[in-house]
């Protein structure tokens, strides 16, 4: 454990404060993405309620809040309540270990790196449990198709990673910032940004790594039974992964909240925002891949690359300190 | 025997034309004339195809063309349907066909079941090239029952093959030359065949189409159908009813191989739109103390059927139009010794001595199709023509059996029907005739006798002892030797006898038209004699109504009472409450006699579809869903028990009478029905119960049959406007009706295709939108379905055990001032539901009394005179029929006003003074017919 | 390989470019898009060029429509028109795919460039023959049906009609 940044009291109201603005991020993101797709798409996007549009977030609050809580009388019921829930709290644990100053954090765990990678891999249970819970082909196959994604990215997405650790010497994220004070590490790193992005993306099922969900061919996947604030619930765990994963690219490529002039908290906002944006550009920009083609990207390509950012990164530390 | 079609070998058969072979096969080749009932005579060119002498020929492409309706097919022989040269020549026939067609599809009632239409997008035809003007024609008035239109004439000549040739019509005909060949009577005015509405099926254009159909009109994708049966008479003939929005629009023929194969009579055809009646009851009503009805529920409705029934001494009234169930329901309800079959007392014992003849006989008891196999024909007192009428269309081609013997001396194939006809000219197979009048066979019959009753029997018996070889009987207990008549009918018997001399498949026909049992009896004995000399004979007894001989064998040897003793135990006190199902009892008894039997009853239930004097003087009047909107077995004439299924859903609280009488049962409580839940457990409770209807169960699959796992479909696959249809009631679409009770579905879900033939729903094949697609579901091209025989033979040949009864019959002599009362039947009239059919209503004639002229003049009696027979009857007109036997008066039976009148009693006939005759009948209110 | 990292990349680039071109989006209430005279919208019933109705109830819309949604009972006048004794469109199902329009052989069902028929009422959506009729003859002004075909209504004899001679004299011999 290392030591409180605020205190204990601030540190439970800075806790609060993230969880609030983690979730509140989500709710604004659900507009502010159709607003940018819509604008690359030459359209207008949701802009009908409050400035610019921005009420439709409350809008679909109220739909989602007010639909009927149904469970479908063939689903697993227990697990299917569950499934959810789980996906919002491992993102939202995955938020304490995020640094979002020199002295704002909620916990500054000397395994921070290795606790972030434990939370996203949480999800997927979320995913396959709701899947399976359904009791419906759509949503089984959903479950499936994500836990081999999982398991295919997961692989590299530590691996990924490793490059940042051993530049660094720590799994403290605080550490991992602040050895980026001369270099940001996209720059020695850069196949490991690349293979990381690639893997965050896949972790978060979002475009064009959605292939559990694929409305296309899968009706929804594994949501394809919820409805509601259940299915309220899973949009929001994939916003929060959306963020989670902009912030932990920020932190361990784009230097965390390190910049000039402005305070750190608002460099490490910005650096965040912009990565959103531009995961926002890959799913109005980038088709979903077929299944076979989500394997072989995953295994033939993205992984000897991680292994060969490893052993690089490894052989070039060595002759460094050599 | 194998022939090649366009380089593939097809197997074929020996006696059948090219064209029958290729549609056998299922390919498509256009015709218009050809007809599988009426052979080929080659009018149209329509089915040209390429004829190749040998393989070398058939390699270059050398070939002649020739019609495939005239080309018989032989082993080996070449053919091509698809090669250029036939295909342009089958366009071109279509081509010139289309130049003077109208471009009215739109506003024509053949439109989407045309055979013209399907024939036209086979061929390929899209764009009329011709640039001049189109022949016009004007249209005539043909009656309340067939449109005609003319222009739509392709001068196929089917029209007047089936209505002349086949039916024996003479008032239309070909008239006009070249291209203004017109097809129509000499003047506007009825069709007088009894067939004339086979033509809206023959034509397969739009020339003749049914006239109601027309003013209300639904197209065929869009008529929900089932099979059913006619009830207009006890023939049984097959029917295939269309509804659409909850009204009957149309009958067409339901092709049954063995009974009325492609042909139905008017009354068949046009007859049934009764169930669309505005005097329909749709709600149970209660009469309340002021007479007047009010209308309850059906749950009201049945606490008080049950409540009455549990309150007192039952007895029920059957009906012989209503289904076997029903009535076998009622007869469990009421009990065996209190249920009446519900004939009128003259008509239970002939119909109880015509099953009876039928099971003692030895003779064949044949149906339709078997009767046209006759090569002589003996009809003993029967008027046909309107008592069964589709058994006289069958008998003038049974007369045409001498015309294809001389065909097969010739060698020529059955087929070739102008041929044929051209041969034989007026030879026929003799057809012997004793009738009280005229009758509509006369023209084609050998010698046509009118008799009085007595006479016909008399003559009977001595066609049987002469081709006994047994001259010795007397039949006549008076001096007949002095009797000069009796020495004619000792004549005539001898010349029938002789006229029968070369005969191998006799068929006699009689009936309970004459109301004398010894005529039937006489007949039974001319088959029975005529099968003891070694040759085939054939029976056939005609009864009256749809399930008469049902309803005969389901009271068959229990002393059922009849109307008389029903109203003898009424009068006795001995009746608290009367169930009367779907009878109208006004017209089985005279009206004093049914009031008093109602009067003497505390309670009246009466079960119906209409609003009829029972109905109105019951204390109970339950709605009962029509043949059209239930399922029931009927028991036709020859004994086949036969299924028809509802076409729709009954409105309000219509329900079947069976589904009346089983819930009345049930909340009796009788232990019998407590396990009977469908229409099924109730046919199988009575095939159960009454050994001689122990086949009816197999009369058609039961509810749980699956058509290849599906349902069969009563709408065709393009049943249109299912969203709309019930859209003003609400804009939520309820389910589709559910069938629990039969294998049909009321949606067009499932499968209409390879089904028994008793589920056949509609005719419809790609391609083939008319009803001549109707050989895609024969095994055979003009033979039986491919899903078997429909209906069941409930009378086995086990004849002879019981020796025929040999009854002495009176010669008959009129008093000074005496006559013979005798029934006339009519086609339109006789039958109380068709005749308040639209249509058919314009044409039904007031009740009357005919007589001859010699026999007015001898009564003091002129045409126009109102009659009175007996003292207390209702006075009738009196028209003179010079067609009438000598010393007979004829009076419409089957009407109302002559319900109280007894067959062949001699009575006095009273002139009634101040007497107005009911005013001409109004016909040709054409409904803007002239312009259509 | 690198060439479809490339594509992807080049993706990227023309997408991000889009986010400086102009909406294509119309803002519908406020500002109205122009509508092709042929648009495919809610349905009516004309009149022909004489000011009688023109749909003689073959029924074909009926049978055309993929959803089932026209239903009609045909009638005839006493001049002996056929017509629609009631002609029902539910337009809570109608796709507005113009089938009916197509299958129309008197140009009397015609779609026009109206689409605004919403209603909180389904029961609203169902339109009879007097909501469907307009006084006029729509996209095809000419077009009579009665001028063209056989069948004889009161004005138009048998022979009247566009190229049609005459009514033959059956009883003629004559060549």
């Amino acid at each position: 454990m290392a030591e409180p940044g605020l205190g204990t009291l601030g540190t439970i109201a800075f806790g609060i404060a993230i969880i609030a603005a983690a979730v509140g991020g989500a709710a604004v993101l659900t507009w502010f993405e159709r607003r940018l797709l819509g604008i690359w798409q030459d359209r207008h996007g949701p802009n009908r309620l409050g400035p610019f549009g921005v009420l439709q977030v409350v809008a679909d609050m109220l739909k989602l809040l007010t639909k009927h809580d149904w469970v479908p009388p063939f689903a697993d019921r227990a697990v299917f309540v569950f499934a959810p829930t789980a996906i919002v709290v491992a993102m939202l644990l995955g938020f304490a270990v995020v640094p979002f100053g020199p002295d704002l954090y909620v916990l500054d765990l000397n395994i921070g790196l290795l606790f972030f990678l434990g939370m996203t891999s949480l999800a997927v249970y979320s995913v396959l449990l709701g899947g399976l819970a359904s009791n419906n082909k759509y949503a089984l196959l959903g479950g499936l198709r994500s836990a081999a994604q999982m398991v295919s990215y997961e692989v590299f997405m530590g691996l990924s990673l490793m490059g940042v650790v051993m530049l660094a010497g720590s799994f403290s994220l605080r550490d991992i910032v602040e050895a980026q004070r001369e270099l940001w590490f996209c720059i020695p790193q850069f196949l490991g940004l690349l293979t990381f992005t690639v893997a965050g993306i896949a972790e978060s099922h979002r475009l064009p790594f959605d292939l559990p969900e694929a409305e296309h061919e899968l009706t929804a996947g594994f949501h394809t039974e919820y409805g509601g604030m259940k299915f309220a619930m899973f949009m929001l765990g994939e916003y929060l992964g959306l963020i989670l994963i902009s912030a932990m690219i920020v932190t361990l490529f784009f230097g965390g909240w390190l910049g000039p002039w402005l305070p750190p908290v608002v460099w490490f906002g910005l650096k965040v925002f912009a990565l959103i944006c531009f995961f926002i550009l890959l799913r109005a920009a980038i088709p979903r891949p077929r299944y076979d083609q989500l394997m072989t990207l995953g295994w033939k390509v993205m992984l000897p690359l991680t292994l060969l950012n490893l052993m690089a990164t490894g052989a070039l530390a060595l002759w460094w300190r050599a | 025997m194998n022939i090649r079609i366009d380089g593939v070998e097809y197997p074929a058969t020996k006696d059948r034309n090219l064209l029958e072979t290729c549609l056998g096969l299922g390919l498509n080749l256009p015709y218009f004339c050809w007809h599988p009932a009426m052979g080929s005579v080659g009018a149209c060119r329509q089915c040209a195809v390429l004829q190749y002498p040998d393989e070398e020929a058939e390699q270059a492409g050398r070939g002649k063309l020739v019609m495939a309706c005239m080309t018989p097919v032989s082993d080996g022989a070449r053919f091509s349907l698809e090669t250029a040269q036939a295909r342009r020549f089958r366009q071109g026939i279509i081509e010139s066909l289309m130049i003077n067609h109208p471009h009215d599809c739109p506003v024509c009632a053949e439109g989407g079941e045309c055979h013209l239409q399907d024939m036209t997008v086979m061929v390929g035809h899209r764009d009329r090239r011709y640039r001049g003007r189109k022949r016009t024609f004007r249209n005539q008035y043909l009656g309340p029952l067939v449109h005609h239109e003319m222009n739509r004439c392709i001068t196929c000549y089917r029209c007047t093959r089936f209505y002349r040739d086949y039916a024996g019509g003479t008032d239309l005909a070909a008239q006009g030359c070249h291209d203004h060949i017109f097809f129509g009577r000499h003047e506007d005015g009825v069709l007088e065949s009894e067939f004339a509405g086979n033509l809206v099926e023959v034509c397969p254009t739009g020339v003749f189409t049914d006239k109601h159909l027309v003013h209300d009109y639904t197209r065929k994708w869009d008529l929900q159908s089932a099979p059913s049966v006619c009830a207009g008479c006890a023939v049984g003939c097959n029917t295939l009813p269309g509804e659409r929005y909850g009204r009957l629009k149309r009958v067409h023929n339901r092709f049954n191989a063995e009974i009325n194969g492609y042909f139905l009579c008017d009354r068949g055809r046009f007859g049934a739109t009764w169930v669309n009646d505005e005097r329909r009851l749709d709600y149970p009503g209660l009469r309340g103390e002021d007479g007047r009805y009010n209308a309850i529920d059906h749950h009201g409705a049945l606490q008080r059927i049950v409540s009455s029934v549990e309150r007192g001494a039952v007895a029920a009234v059957g009906s012989p139009r209503a289904s076997v169930e029903a009535n076998f329901l009622l007869r469990l309800l009421a009990g065996p010794a209190r249920f009446c079959p519900g004939f009128s007392a003259v008509e239970q014992p002939l119909v109880g001595e015509a099953l009876a003849l039928l099971r003692a006989s030895r003779a064949t008891v044949p149906d339709i199709a078997t009767m046209e196999t006759a090569d002589a024909i003996l009809v003993l007192g029967e008027d046909v023509s309107n008592t069964a009428p589709r058994i006289a269309l069958a008998l003038r081609q049974g007369v045409r059996n001498r015309a294809y013997a001389m065909a097969a001396g010739l060698k020529l194939q059955d087929w070739q029907d102008a041929a044929i006809r051209n041969l034989a000219q007026d030879q026929r197979c003799p057809l012997f005739i004793a009738a009280t009048a005229a009758t509509r066979l006369d023209p084609v019959a050998a010698r046509s006798l009118r008799l009085a009753t007595p006479e016909i029997a008399r003559l009977g018996l001595r066609v049987a002892d002469a081709l006994a070889g047994d001259n010795s009987n007397d039949y006549s207990h008076d001096n007949s030797h002095d009797n000069p008549d009796d020495h004619s009918v000792h004549r005539e018997a001898a010349a029938i006898a002789d006229g029968l001399r070369d005969a191998k498949r006799l068929l006699v026909v009689s009936g309970t038209g004459s109301g004398d049992i010894a005529v039937m009896q006489a007949a039974a004995r001319v088959a029975e004699a005529f099968r003891d000399t070694g040759r085939e004979a054939m029976l056939s007894l005609v009864v009256p109504e749809a399930n008469s001989l049902g309803q005969a064998l389901l009271c068959e040897g229990n002393g059922s009472p009849d109307l008389d003793a029903l109203a003898a135990s009424a009068e006795a006190g001995e009746i608290d409450t009367l169930l009367v199902l779907e009878n109208d009892l006004y017209r089985r008894a005279a009206t004093d006699q049914v009031d008093r039997l109602l009067a003497n009853c505390q309670r009246v239930i009466a079960l119906d579809q209409l609003d009829n004097p029972t109905t109105s003087a019951s204390h109970l009047a339950v709605p009962a869903a029509s043949v059209i909107e239930s399922e029931g077995t009927l028991v036709s004439l020859e004994g086949r028990a036969q299924r028809c299924f509802p076409v729709f859903p009954p409105h309000a609280e219509r329900h079947p009478a069976w589904v009346w009488l089983l819930a009345t049962l049930k909340e009796l409580g009788r232990e019998a029905v407590s396990d009977w839940h469908h229409f099924d457990d109730v046919t199988r409770g009575c095939a159960a119960a009454i050994p001689a209807l122990a086949g009816i169960a197999a009369a058609a699959p039961d509810h749980r049959f699956r058509n290849h796992g599906v349902r069969v479909p009563r709408q065709p696959p393009r049943y249109s406007g299912r969203t709309a249809m019930r859209a003003n009631v609400s804009v939520h679409e309820p389910k589709q009706p559910e069938d629990e009770e039969s294998p049909l579905a009321f949606s067009m879900e499932g499968l209409n295709r390879d089904q028994p033939a008793a589920l056949l729903s509609y005719v419809w094949a790609p391609g083939w939108n008319s009803n001549q697609g109707l050989h895609r579901f024969q095994a055979d091209v003009g033979g039986p379905l491919k899903g078997g025989p429909a209906g069941i033979r409930l009378l086995r040949a086990n004849g002879g055990a019981t020796p025929l009864p040999r009854h002495a019959t009176a010669a008959f002599a009129v008093e000074a001032d005496e006559v013979l009362l005798v029934p006339r039947y009519r086609i339109f009239g006789s039958e109380a539901l068709s005749a308040i059919s639209p249509g058919i209503r314009e044409l039904v004639r007031p009740a009357c009394i005919e007589l001859c002229a010699a026999d007015a003049e001898r009564l003091g009696l002129a045409d126009g005179d109102g009659v009175q027979v007996g003292d207390n009857a209702a006075a009738l007109p009196l028209r003179i029929d010079d067609a009438m036997a000598p010393g007979c008066a004829g009076y419409t039976a089957g009407y109302r006003e002559t319900a109280g009148l007894a067959p062949n009693t001699r009575q006095r006939l009273r002139r009634v003074a101040h007497f107005s005759p009911p005013g001409p009948t109004v016909i040709g209110s054409d409904r803007g017919g002239r312009h259509g | 390989m690198l060439k479809s990292a490339l594509s992807q990349l080049q993706t990227i680039w023309t997408i991000l470019q889009h986010s400086f071109t102009r909406s294509e989006t119309v803002q519908y209430p406020e500002q109205k898009p122009y509508l092709a005279p042929r648009y495919r919208g809610r349905i009516v019933l004309t009149n022909d060029p004489d000011g009688e109705e023109r749909c003689v109830a073959c029924n074909l819309c009926a049978v055309a429509c993929p959803v089932d949604c026209i239903a009609l009972q045909q009638g005839v006048k006493e001049d002996g028109r056929w017509y629609p004794e009631f002609f029902r469109i539910n337009f809570s199902r109608c796709i507005l795919c113009g089938m009916c329009e197509e299958a129309c052989p008197t140009n009397a069902i015609q779609l026009t460039p109206d689409f605004e028929m919403c209603e909180y009422d389904r029961q609203n959506m169902v339109y009879e023959k007097e909501h469907l009729q307009i006084d006029g003859t729509g996209k095809y002004h000419d077009y009579n049906f009665y001028r063209v075909a056989g069948l004889a209504i009161a004005g138009k004899d048998k022979g009247a009609a566009r190229n049609e001679a005459e009514p033959v004299d059956v009883r003629s011999l004559l060549p």
